[in-house]
Protein backbone atom coordinates (compact mmCIF):
# COMPACT_ATOMS: atom_id res chain seq x y z
CA UNK A 1 0.00 0.00 0.00
CA UNK A 2 1.08 3.27 -0.32
CA UNK A 3 0.97 6.05 2.10
CA UNK A 4 -2.14 7.55 0.73
CA UNK A 5 -3.65 4.01 1.30
CA UNK A 6 -2.27 3.82 4.85
CA UNK A 7 -3.35 6.98 5.59
CA UNK A 8 -7.31 6.08 4.32
CA UNK A 9 -6.99 2.87 6.29
CA UNK A 10 -6.26 4.96 9.52
CA UNK A 11 -8.64 7.64 8.95
CA UNK A 12 -11.66 5.10 8.42
CA UNK A 13 -10.44 3.88 11.50
CA UNK A 14 -10.93 6.58 13.42
CA UNK A 15 -13.82 7.71 11.74
CA UNK A 16 -15.99 4.38 12.69
CA UNK A 17 -16.15 6.09 16.71
CA UNK A 18 -17.18 9.52 15.71
CA UNK A 19 -17.19 11.47 17.90
CA UNK A 20 -16.65 9.17 20.91
CA UNK A 21 -13.20 10.46 22.47
CA UNK A 22 -13.07 7.66 24.90
CA UNK A 23 -13.07 5.47 22.02
CA UNK A 24 -11.01 7.45 20.42
CA UNK A 25 -8.04 7.16 22.62
CA UNK A 26 -8.55 3.75 23.60
CA UNK A 27 -8.32 2.53 19.98
CA UNK A 28 -4.82 4.86 20.16
CA UNK A 29 -3.73 3.58 23.42
CA UNK A 30 -4.15 -0.01 21.92
CA UNK A 31 -2.29 0.76 18.69
CA UNK A 32 0.48 2.30 21.64
CA UNK A 33 0.17 -1.61 22.97
CA UNK A 34 0.75 -2.65 20.10
CA UNK A 35 4.06 -1.31 18.89
CA UNK A 36 6.87 -3.04 18.31
CA UNK A 37 9.17 -2.21 20.71
CA UNK A 38 12.32 -1.29 20.81
CA UNK A 39 14.93 -4.07 23.18
CA UNK A 40 15.28 -2.24 26.55
CA UNK A 41 19.34 -2.48 26.39
CA UNK A 42 19.22 -0.74 23.07
CA UNK A 43 16.58 1.84 24.52
CA UNK A 44 19.84 4.54 24.38
CA UNK A 45 19.88 8.20 25.14
CA UNK A 46 20.59 8.96 21.45
CA UNK A 47 17.61 7.70 20.65
CA UNK A 48 15.57 10.09 22.12
CA UNK A 49 13.29 12.24 20.39
CA UNK A 50 14.02 16.13 21.58
CA UNK A 51 10.71 18.42 22.50
CA UNK A 52 8.61 15.52 24.06
CA UNK A 53 7.48 16.03 27.65
CA UNK A 54 7.52 12.06 28.01
CA UNK A 55 10.46 10.07 26.92
CA UNK A 56 10.05 8.89 23.47
CA UNK A 57 13.15 6.98 21.39
CA UNK A 58 13.12 5.85 17.71
CA UNK A 59 14.87 3.77 16.55
CA UNK A 60 15.53 2.28 12.14
CA UNK A 61 16.80 -0.52 10.47
CA UNK A 62 17.60 -0.61 6.69
CA UNK A 63 18.04 -3.90 4.75
CA UNK A 64 19.10 -2.59 1.50
CA UNK A 65 15.74 -1.80 0.24
CA UNK A 66 12.72 -0.62 2.87
CA UNK A 67 13.34 1.16 6.56
CA UNK A 68 11.70 0.00 9.15
CA UNK A 69 10.97 1.41 12.27
CA UNK A 70 10.87 0.98 15.99
CA UNK A 71 9.64 3.31 18.76
CA UNK A 72 9.07 3.40 22.70
CA UNK A 73 7.80 6.26 24.78
CA UNK A 74 7.28 5.93 28.80
CA UNK A 75 3.60 7.30 28.02
CA UNK A 76 1.33 5.20 26.27
CA UNK A 77 -0.70 8.28 24.32
CA UNK A 78 2.64 9.36 23.04
CA UNK A 79 3.19 5.13 21.78
CA UNK A 80 0.14 5.49 20.39
CA UNK A 81 1.19 8.23 18.02
CA UNK A 82 4.33 6.96 17.51
CA UNK A 83 2.50 3.65 16.23
CA UNK A 84 0.19 5.24 13.80
CA UNK A 85 2.73 7.44 12.20
CA UNK A 86 5.27 4.07 11.96
CA UNK A 87 2.39 2.21 10.57
CA UNK A 88 2.49 4.75 7.68
CA UNK A 89 6.42 4.88 7.10
CA UNK A 90 7.26 2.28 7.99
CA UNK A 91 8.39 -0.92 4.85
CA UNK A 92 9.02 1.96 2.60
CA UNK A 93 11.88 3.13 0.67
CA UNK A 94 14.26 5.75 2.10
CA UNK A 95 12.88 7.62 -0.77
CA UNK A 96 9.25 7.72 -0.88
CA UNK A 97 10.46 8.27 3.07
CA UNK A 98 12.32 11.51 2.29
CA UNK A 99 9.44 12.83 0.09
CA UNK A 100 5.78 11.75 1.87
CA UNK A 101 3.63 14.46 3.34
CA UNK A 102 1.55 12.68 5.65
CA UNK A 103 -1.98 14.39 5.94
CA UNK A 104 -3.94 11.88 8.03
CA UNK A 105 -3.12 13.56 11.48
CA UNK A 106 -5.34 16.54 10.64
CA UNK A 107 -8.08 13.95 9.60
CA UNK A 108 -7.83 11.95 12.18
CA UNK A 109 -8.83 15.03 14.66
CA UNK A 110 -5.79 14.21 16.93
CA UNK A 111 -3.85 17.35 16.09
CA UNK A 112 -6.26 19.76 17.59
CA UNK A 113 -6.32 17.60 21.01
CA UNK A 114 -2.93 17.66 20.78
CA UNK A 115 -0.89 19.90 23.07
CA UNK A 116 2.08 22.16 21.63
CA UNK A 117 4.09 20.29 23.34
CA UNK A 118 3.28 17.21 21.99
CA UNK A 119 2.89 19.02 18.88
CA UNK A 120 6.28 19.81 18.77
CA UNK A 121 7.20 16.09 19.61
CA UNK A 122 5.19 14.95 16.49
CA UNK A 123 7.20 17.05 14.60
CA UNK A 124 10.46 15.88 15.62
CA UNK A 125 9.51 12.82 15.73
CA UNK A 126 8.38 13.09 11.45
CA UNK A 127 11.84 15.10 11.13
CA UNK A 128 13.88 12.41 12.53
CA UNK A 129 12.43 9.38 10.47
CA UNK A 130 13.35 11.80 7.84
CA UNK A 131 16.55 12.35 8.77
CA UNK A 132 17.34 8.51 9.18
CA UNK A 133 15.39 7.95 5.69
CA UNK A 134 17.76 10.48 4.17
CA UNK A 135 21.20 8.77 5.97
CA UNK A 136 20.13 5.47 3.85
CA UNK A 137 19.18 7.03 0.94
CA UNK A 138 22.85 9.25 0.59
CA UNK A 139 24.10 5.88 1.48
CA UNK A 140 22.63 3.25 -0.71
CA UNK A 141 23.92 6.08 -3.52
CA UNK A 142 27.37 5.99 -2.51
CA UNK A 143 27.27 1.70 -2.83
CA UNK B 1 -13.71 25.24 61.18
CA UNK B 2 -16.45 22.94 59.53
CA UNK B 3 -19.28 25.62 60.12
CA UNK B 4 -16.96 28.71 58.57
CA UNK B 5 -16.08 26.79 55.89
CA UNK B 6 -20.24 25.92 55.24
CA UNK B 7 -20.64 29.44 55.08
CA UNK B 8 -17.96 29.92 52.55
CA UNK B 9 -19.66 27.04 50.30
CA UNK B 10 -22.55 28.64 50.58
CA UNK B 11 -20.24 32.14 48.91
CA UNK B 12 -18.45 30.56 46.54
CA UNK B 13 -21.11 30.15 43.91
CA UNK B 14 -21.54 34.26 43.79
CA UNK B 15 -17.54 34.40 43.79
CA UNK B 16 -17.67 32.41 40.85
CA UNK B 17 -19.81 34.42 39.10
CA UNK B 18 -17.18 37.41 39.40
CA UNK B 19 -14.68 35.10 37.06
CA UNK B 20 -15.86 34.97 33.30
CA UNK B 21 -13.89 32.75 32.40
CA UNK B 22 -14.97 29.71 34.97
CA UNK B 23 -18.57 29.43 32.91
CA UNK B 24 -16.22 28.32 29.80
CA UNK B 25 -17.03 24.97 28.30
CA UNK B 26 -13.72 22.66 27.47
CA UNK B 27 -14.41 19.89 25.45
CA UNK B 28 -17.72 20.15 25.69
CA UNK B 29 -17.46 19.71 29.62
CA UNK B 30 -17.91 22.67 32.10
CA UNK B 31 -14.15 24.23 32.87
CA UNK B 32 -12.83 22.55 36.09
CA UNK B 33 -9.65 24.87 36.75
CA UNK B 34 -6.99 23.18 38.89
CA UNK B 35 -4.01 24.90 37.51
CA UNK B 36 -4.35 27.54 39.69
CA UNK B 37 -0.18 27.06 40.89
CA UNK B 38 0.60 28.15 37.42
CA UNK B 39 -1.84 31.00 37.53
CA UNK B 40 -4.74 32.16 38.77
CA UNK B 41 -8.14 33.29 36.59
CA UNK B 42 -9.04 37.14 36.78
CA UNK B 43 -12.06 38.52 38.40
CA UNK B 44 -13.88 41.26 36.52
CA UNK B 45 -13.33 44.03 38.83
CA UNK B 46 -8.98 42.77 37.69
CA UNK B 47 -10.28 43.05 34.02
CA UNK B 48 -12.09 46.34 34.11
CA UNK B 49 -9.38 47.95 36.30
CA UNK B 50 -7.03 47.24 33.25
CA UNK B 51 -9.54 48.24 30.73
CA UNK B 52 -10.46 51.06 32.81
CA UNK B 53 -6.48 52.26 32.95
CA UNK B 54 -6.11 51.71 28.91
CA UNK B 55 -9.55 53.73 27.87
CA UNK B 56 -9.64 56.81 30.73
CA UNK B 57 -5.74 56.72 32.17
CA UNK B 58 -3.55 56.17 30.30
CA UNK B 59 -0.41 58.18 30.20
CA UNK B 60 3.18 57.90 31.62
CA UNK B 61 4.16 58.07 35.04
CA UNK B 62 6.75 60.16 36.85
CA UNK B 63 7.67 62.45 34.62
CA UNK B 64 5.07 64.29 33.42
CA UNK B 65 3.17 67.88 34.39
CA UNK B 66 0.23 67.31 32.16
CA UNK B 67 -2.68 65.58 34.33
CA UNK B 68 -3.11 62.24 32.77
CA UNK B 69 0.39 61.60 33.85
CA UNK B 70 -0.05 62.77 37.61
CA UNK B 71 -3.56 61.10 38.09
CA UNK B 72 -1.74 57.73 36.82
CA UNK B 73 1.41 58.07 38.72
CA UNK B 74 -1.26 58.90 42.14
CA UNK B 75 -2.76 55.67 41.18
CA UNK B 76 0.32 53.07 40.70
CA UNK B 77 2.17 54.50 43.47
CA UNK B 78 -1.13 53.91 45.07
CA UNK B 79 -0.64 50.28 44.36
CA UNK B 80 1.98 50.24 45.59
CA UNK B 81 1.18 51.02 49.04
CA UNK B 82 -1.48 48.78 48.65
CA UNK B 83 1.25 46.32 48.31
CA UNK B 84 2.95 47.45 51.15
CA UNK B 85 -0.14 47.24 53.24
CA UNK B 86 -0.93 43.52 51.85
CA UNK B 87 2.40 42.09 53.07
CA UNK B 88 2.55 44.83 56.00
CA UNK B 89 5.75 46.38 54.86
CA UNK B 90 7.12 49.33 56.87
CA UNK B 91 7.86 51.68 54.06
CA UNK B 92 6.04 51.82 50.64
CA UNK B 93 9.62 52.30 49.18
CA UNK B 94 10.48 49.21 50.20
CA UNK B 95 8.22 47.17 47.40
CA UNK B 96 9.51 46.90 44.43
CA UNK B 97 7.58 46.52 41.08
CA UNK B 98 9.03 43.92 38.90
CA UNK B 99 8.45 41.53 35.97
CA UNK B 100 7.30 38.65 38.62
CA UNK B 101 9.03 36.55 41.15
CA UNK B 102 11.55 35.57 38.56
CA UNK B 103 12.42 38.76 37.95
CA UNK B 104 12.53 39.92 41.57
CA UNK B 105 14.87 36.81 42.70
CA UNK B 106 17.11 37.95 39.73
CA UNK B 107 17.19 40.97 40.67
CA UNK B 108 18.54 40.22 44.22
CA UNK B 109 20.94 37.41 42.63
CA UNK B 110 22.31 40.19 40.33
CA UNK B 111 22.31 42.79 42.73
CA UNK B 112 22.91 41.35 46.22
CA UNK B 113 25.72 39.17 44.72
CA UNK B 114 27.88 41.89 43.07
CA UNK B 115 27.97 43.68 45.98
CA UNK B 116 28.52 40.86 48.95
CA UNK B 117 29.83 38.32 47.50
CA UNK B 118 33.58 36.92 46.46
CA UNK B 119 34.30 33.20 45.76
CA UNK B 120 34.04 30.44 48.58
CA UNK B 121 31.23 32.20 49.61
CA UNK B 122 27.65 30.43 49.66
CA UNK B 123 24.05 30.44 48.91
CA UNK B 124 21.81 28.37 50.94
CA UNK B 125 18.58 26.91 49.11
CA UNK B 126 16.39 24.31 49.85
CA UNK B 127 15.75 20.68 47.73
CA UNK B 128 12.31 22.11 46.77
CA UNK B 129 13.32 24.68 44.60
CA UNK B 130 11.36 25.91 41.69
CA UNK B 131 14.14 26.76 39.16
CA UNK B 132 13.32 30.42 39.24
CA UNK B 133 15.15 30.24 42.94
CA UNK B 134 17.87 27.81 41.73
CA UNK B 135 19.15 29.23 38.26
CA UNK B 136 19.79 32.70 38.78
CA UNK B 137 22.36 31.14 42.13
CA UNK B 138 24.20 28.74 39.76
CA UNK B 139 24.74 31.79 37.58
CA UNK B 140 25.53 33.45 40.52
CA UNK B 141 28.19 31.12 41.50
CA UNK B 142 29.60 30.23 37.91
CA UNK B 143 30.51 34.20 37.42
CA UNK B 144 32.04 34.91 41.26
CA UNK B 145 32.96 30.87 42.27
CA UNK B 146 30.37 30.26 44.99
CA UNK B 147 28.99 27.48 46.16
CA UNK B 148 25.26 26.64 46.01
CA UNK B 149 24.48 24.45 49.19
CA UNK B 150 20.54 22.32 49.18
CA UNK B 151 18.76 21.62 51.99
CA UNK B 152 17.76 18.04 52.49
CA UNK B 153 14.00 17.46 52.56
CA UNK B 154 12.22 14.27 54.54
CA UNK B 155 9.81 11.57 52.56
CA UNK B 156 7.28 13.70 53.44
CA UNK B 157 8.46 16.57 51.65
CA UNK B 158 9.52 18.99 54.87
CA UNK B 159 12.96 20.45 55.09
CA UNK B 160 14.90 18.57 57.80
CA UNK B 161 15.39 21.39 60.12
CA UNK B 162 18.59 19.91 61.38
CA UNK B 163 20.48 19.73 58.61
CA UNK B 164 19.90 23.38 57.97
CA UNK B 165 21.38 24.93 60.78
CA UNK B 166 24.16 22.68 59.73
CA UNK B 167 24.30 23.94 56.59
CA UNK B 168 24.48 27.46 57.85
CA UNK B 169 28.10 28.55 58.02
CA UNK B 170 30.13 31.25 58.37
CA UNK B 171 30.47 30.74 54.31
CA UNK B 172 26.55 31.17 53.76
CA UNK B 173 25.43 34.61 52.33
CA UNK B 174 22.14 34.22 52.11
CA UNK B 175 18.96 31.77 52.28
CA UNK B 176 16.45 31.71 49.30
CA UNK B 177 13.75 29.34 50.45
CA UNK B 178 10.43 29.14 49.06
CA UNK B 179 7.58 29.62 51.11
CA UNK B 180 5.45 27.11 49.47
CA UNK B 181 6.24 24.02 47.36
CA UNK B 182 4.70 24.82 43.78
CA UNK B 183 5.03 21.06 43.52
CA UNK B 184 4.48 19.19 47.23
CA UNK B 185 2.47 22.10 48.76
CA UNK B 186 4.63 22.21 51.48
CA UNK B 187 4.04 25.25 53.96
CA UNK B 188 7.72 25.93 54.98
CA UNK B 189 8.53 27.18 58.66
CA UNK B 190 9.85 29.82 57.42
CA UNK B 191 9.67 31.95 60.19
CA UNK B 192 11.53 29.77 61.99
CA UNK B 193 14.05 29.33 59.61
CA UNK B 194 14.34 33.49 59.00
CA UNK B 195 14.93 33.35 63.10
CA UNK B 196 17.09 30.76 62.63
CA UNK B 197 19.45 32.41 59.99
CA UNK B 198 19.41 36.11 61.29
CA UNK B 199 20.92 34.83 64.87
CA UNK B 200 24.06 33.97 62.70
CA UNK B 201 23.56 37.15 60.86
CA UNK B 202 22.38 35.84 57.46
CA UNK B 203 19.78 37.42 55.31
CA UNK B 204 16.72 35.50 53.69
CA UNK B 205 15.27 35.73 50.55
CA UNK B 206 11.75 33.84 50.57
CA UNK B 207 9.90 32.93 47.25
CA UNK B 208 6.21 33.37 48.16
CA UNK B 209 4.78 33.31 44.83
CA UNK B 210 2.91 29.77 45.78
CA UNK B 211 1.95 31.22 49.14
CA UNK B 212 0.83 34.89 48.46
CA UNK B 213 -2.80 33.29 46.74
CA UNK B 214 -3.32 30.93 49.94
CA UNK B 215 -1.87 32.52 53.02
CA UNK B 216 -1.92 36.03 54.89
CA UNK B 217 1.63 37.24 55.13
CA UNK B 218 3.57 39.76 57.04
CA UNK B 219 7.07 40.67 56.37
CA UNK B 220 8.00 42.54 59.22
CA UNK B 221 6.45 39.65 61.17
CA UNK B 222 8.18 37.01 59.29
CA UNK B 223 11.29 39.72 59.52
CA UNK B 224 11.96 38.22 56.03
CA UNK B 225 15.08 40.46 54.23
CA UNK B 226 13.66 39.63 50.94
CA UNK B 227 10.10 38.29 49.72
CA UNK B 228 8.89 37.98 46.51
CA UNK B 229 5.43 37.13 44.19
CA UNK B 230 4.03 37.29 41.09
CA UNK B 231 0.40 39.19 40.58
CA UNK B 232 -0.82 36.81 38.54
CA UNK B 233 -1.03 33.52 41.08
CA UNK B 234 -2.88 36.53 42.94
CA UNK B 235 -5.65 36.76 40.27
CA UNK B 236 -4.15 39.89 38.85
CA UNK B 237 -2.70 40.41 35.91
CA UNK B 238 0.39 38.70 33.88
CA UNK B 239 3.61 40.83 33.78
CA UNK B 240 3.78 42.16 37.10
CA UNK B 241 5.25 41.19 40.32
CA UNK B 242 6.69 42.54 43.71
CA UNK B 243 9.83 42.42 45.02
CA UNK B 244 10.32 43.38 49.06
CA UNK B 245 13.74 44.13 50.28
CA UNK B 246 14.33 45.58 53.60
CA UNK B 247 15.30 49.46 53.20
CA UNK B 248 19.03 48.83 55.03
CA UNK B 249 19.75 46.36 51.61
CA UNK B 250 17.72 48.03 49.13
CA UNK B 251 19.58 51.32 49.81
CA UNK B 252 22.94 49.23 49.82
CA UNK B 253 22.31 47.35 46.65
CA UNK B 254 23.29 48.40 43.12
CA UNK B 255 20.39 48.79 40.62
CA UNK B 256 19.64 45.63 38.50
CA UNK B 257 18.96 47.52 35.27
CA UNK B 258 20.10 50.66 34.13
CA UNK B 259 18.20 53.54 31.98
CA UNK B 260 15.24 55.33 32.19
CA UNK B 261 13.62 56.31 35.46
CA UNK B 262 16.31 55.06 37.75
CA UNK B 263 18.51 58.52 37.90
CA UNK B 264 18.52 61.39 39.61
CA UNK B 265 21.48 63.33 37.38
CA UNK B 266 23.04 62.15 34.26
CA UNK B 267 26.35 63.10 32.47
CA UNK B 268 28.96 61.21 30.24
CA UNK B 269 30.90 60.54 33.12
CA UNK B 270 28.97 59.47 36.14
CA UNK B 271 25.32 58.83 36.55
CA UNK B 272 23.51 59.64 40.33
CA UNK B 273 20.87 57.13 41.00
CA UNK B 274 17.39 57.87 42.24
CA UNK B 275 16.58 56.64 45.97
CA UNK B 276 13.97 54.23 46.33
CA UNK B 277 11.91 52.60 45.08
CA UNK B 278 12.75 53.76 41.70
CA UNK B 279 16.71 52.77 41.38
CA UNK B 280 15.14 49.31 40.82
CA UNK B 281 12.40 50.08 38.35
CA UNK B 282 14.15 51.37 34.63
CA UNK B 283 11.93 51.91 31.71
CA UNK B 284 8.30 52.46 31.73
CA UNK B 285 6.76 49.71 33.82
CA UNK B 286 3.90 47.32 33.43
CA UNK B 287 1.11 50.53 34.71
CA UNK B 288 -1.48 48.77 33.70
CA UNK B 289 -0.44 45.48 35.87
CA UNK B 290 0.27 47.73 38.70
CA UNK B 291 -3.12 48.84 38.94
CA UNK B 292 -4.57 45.40 37.95
CA UNK B 293 -2.81 43.85 40.95
CA UNK B 294 -4.16 46.56 43.21
CA UNK B 295 -7.60 45.53 42.07
CA UNK B 296 -6.39 41.98 42.98
CA UNK B 297 -5.71 42.70 46.26
CA UNK B 298 -8.71 45.09 46.81
CA UNK B 299 -10.82 42.14 45.85
CA UNK B 300 -9.29 39.36 48.09
CA UNK B 301 -9.25 41.10 50.77
CA UNK B 302 -12.67 41.25 50.58
CA UNK B 303 -12.93 37.48 50.73
CA UNK B 304 -10.40 37.90 53.27
CA UNK B 305 -7.02 35.56 52.95
CA UNK B 306 -7.86 34.06 56.51
CA UNK B 307 -11.50 32.78 54.93
CA UNK B 308 -9.61 31.58 51.75
CA UNK B 309 -7.17 29.73 53.63
CA UNK B 310 -9.44 27.81 55.88
CA UNK B 311 -11.48 27.16 53.17
CA UNK B 312 -8.66 25.74 50.79
CA UNK B 313 -7.82 23.68 53.28
CA UNK B 314 -10.83 22.18 53.20
CA UNK B 315 -10.95 21.33 49.43
CA UNK B 316 -7.31 19.87 50.06
CA UNK B 317 -8.58 17.79 52.70
CA UNK B 318 -11.74 16.65 50.81
CA UNK B 319 -9.24 16.24 47.95
CA UNK B 320 -7.04 13.99 49.74
CA UNK B 321 -9.44 11.66 50.92
CA UNK B 322 -10.60 11.40 47.02
CA UNK B 323 -7.43 10.75 45.50
CA UNK B 324 -6.48 7.93 48.38
CA UNK B 325 -9.37 6.03 47.88
CA UNK B 326 -8.45 5.59 44.23
CA UNK B 327 -6.25 2.53 43.76
CA UNK B 328 -2.77 3.38 41.97
CA UNK B 329 -2.40 6.55 43.43
CA UNK B 330 0.22 7.96 45.20
CA UNK B 331 0.34 11.46 46.70
CA UNK B 332 3.35 13.04 46.05
CA UNK B 333 4.03 15.45 49.20
CA UNK B 334 2.74 14.64 52.70
CA UNK B 335 3.97 17.76 54.79
CA UNK B 336 1.63 18.57 58.14
CA UNK B 337 1.59 21.54 56.93
CA UNK B 338 0.68 22.51 53.20
CA UNK B 339 -1.39 24.71 50.84
CA UNK B 340 -3.97 23.88 48.61
CA UNK B 341 -1.78 21.91 46.48
CA UNK B 342 -1.77 18.57 45.71
CA UNK B 343 0.51 16.27 43.67
CA UNK B 344 -0.21 12.61 42.72
CA UNK B 345 1.52 9.89 40.49
CA UNK B 346 -0.31 7.03 39.26
CA UNK B 347 0.75 3.32 38.86
CA UNK B 348 2.26 2.82 35.69
CA UNK B 349 0.46 5.59 33.87
CA UNK B 350 2.81 8.87 32.10
CA UNK B 351 1.30 12.09 34.24
CA UNK B 352 1.23 13.49 30.33
CA UNK B 353 -1.27 10.59 29.38
CA UNK B 354 -3.37 11.56 32.77
CA UNK B 355 -3.13 15.16 32.39
CA UNK B 356 -4.27 14.75 28.20
CA UNK B 357 -7.52 12.78 29.20
CA UNK B 358 -8.28 14.49 32.14
CA UNK B 359 -8.47 17.62 29.60
CA UNK B 360 -10.47 15.74 27.26
CA UNK B 361 -12.84 15.70 29.76
CA UNK B 362 -12.44 19.42 31.12
CA UNK B 363 -10.40 19.52 33.72
CA UNK B 364 -7.11 21.40 33.83
CA UNK B 365 -4.19 20.44 35.86
CA UNK B 366 -0.52 20.62 35.26
CA UNK B 367 1.62 17.77 34.30
CA UNK B 368 5.42 17.19 34.30
CA UNK B 369 7.97 18.03 36.52
CA UNK B 370 6.71 21.69 37.48
CA UNK B 371 9.95 23.25 36.89
CA UNK B 372 11.30 21.67 40.07
CA UNK B 373 13.63 18.79 37.65
CA UNK B 374 16.29 18.65 40.77
CA UNK B 375 13.20 17.50 43.09
CA UNK B 376 11.65 15.35 40.75
CA UNK B 377 15.20 13.12 40.59
CA UNK B 378 15.55 13.15 44.08
CA UNK B 379 12.05 11.60 44.31
CA UNK B 380 13.09 9.11 41.34
CA UNK B 381 9.96 9.78 39.30
CA UNK B 382 9.39 11.99 35.67
CA UNK B 383 6.96 14.16 36.93
CA UNK B 384 3.41 14.33 38.31
CA UNK B 385 0.17 15.90 38.13
CA UNK B 386 -0.83 18.33 39.66
CA UNK B 387 -4.17 19.49 41.04
CA UNK B 388 -3.81 23.49 42.65
CA UNK B 389 -7.11 25.05 44.17
CA UNK B 390 -8.37 28.30 44.47
CA UNK B 391 -10.81 29.52 46.85
CA UNK B 392 -13.01 29.65 43.37
CA UNK B 393 -12.85 25.39 43.24
CA UNK B 394 -15.69 24.00 44.55
CA UNK B 395 -16.08 20.26 46.44
CA UNK B 396 -18.68 19.23 43.43
CA UNK B 397 -15.40 19.81 41.19
CA UNK B 398 -13.23 17.60 43.02
CA UNK B 399 -15.70 15.12 43.03
CA UNK B 400 -16.13 15.91 39.51
CA UNK B 401 -12.02 15.53 39.12
CA UNK B 402 -12.01 12.19 41.08
CA UNK B 403 -14.42 10.54 38.70
CA UNK B 404 -12.99 11.58 35.77
CA UNK B 405 -9.23 10.47 36.74
CA UNK B 406 -10.83 6.51 37.74
CA UNK B 407 -12.28 7.03 34.14
CA UNK B 408 -8.62 7.61 32.95
CA UNK B 409 -6.92 5.24 34.67
CA UNK B 410 -9.08 2.76 33.35
CA UNK B 411 -8.84 4.54 29.84
CA UNK B 412 -4.54 4.02 30.40
CA UNK B 413 -4.62 0.69 32.16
Amino acid sequence: MNFAQIENEIVEEFELFGDHWEARYEHLIDMGKSLPLIPEKEKTDDLLIKGCQSKLWLKSYFDGTLVTYMADSDAIITKGIAALIIRVLSHHTPDEIVQAELQFIDKIGLKEHLSPTRANGLVSLIKQMKLDALAYLSKSAKQ
Amino acid sequence: MLEESKIQTANIAEYRKDFPILSRQINNKPLVYFDNGATTQKPQVVIDAVSHYYEHLNANIHRGVHTLSQEITLAYEDARIKVQQHLNAAHSHEIIFTKGTTDAINLVAHSFGKKYFTSGDEILISAMEHHSNIIPWQQLCEEKGCELKVIPISDSGEILMDAFEELLTSKTKIVAITHVSNTLGTINPVKDMIACSHRKGIPVLIDGAQAVPHLAVDVQNLDADFYCFSAHKLFGPTGVGVLYGKEIFLNELPPYQTGGGVILSVDFQKTTFAPLPLKFEAGTPHIAGGIGLAAAIDYVNQIGLNNITTYEHYLLEHATNRLQEIEGVKIIGNANKKAAVISFIVDSCHPLDVGTLLDKQGIAVRTGHHCTQPLMKLLGIPGTVRASFAFYNTIDEIDVFAEALKKTIRLLK
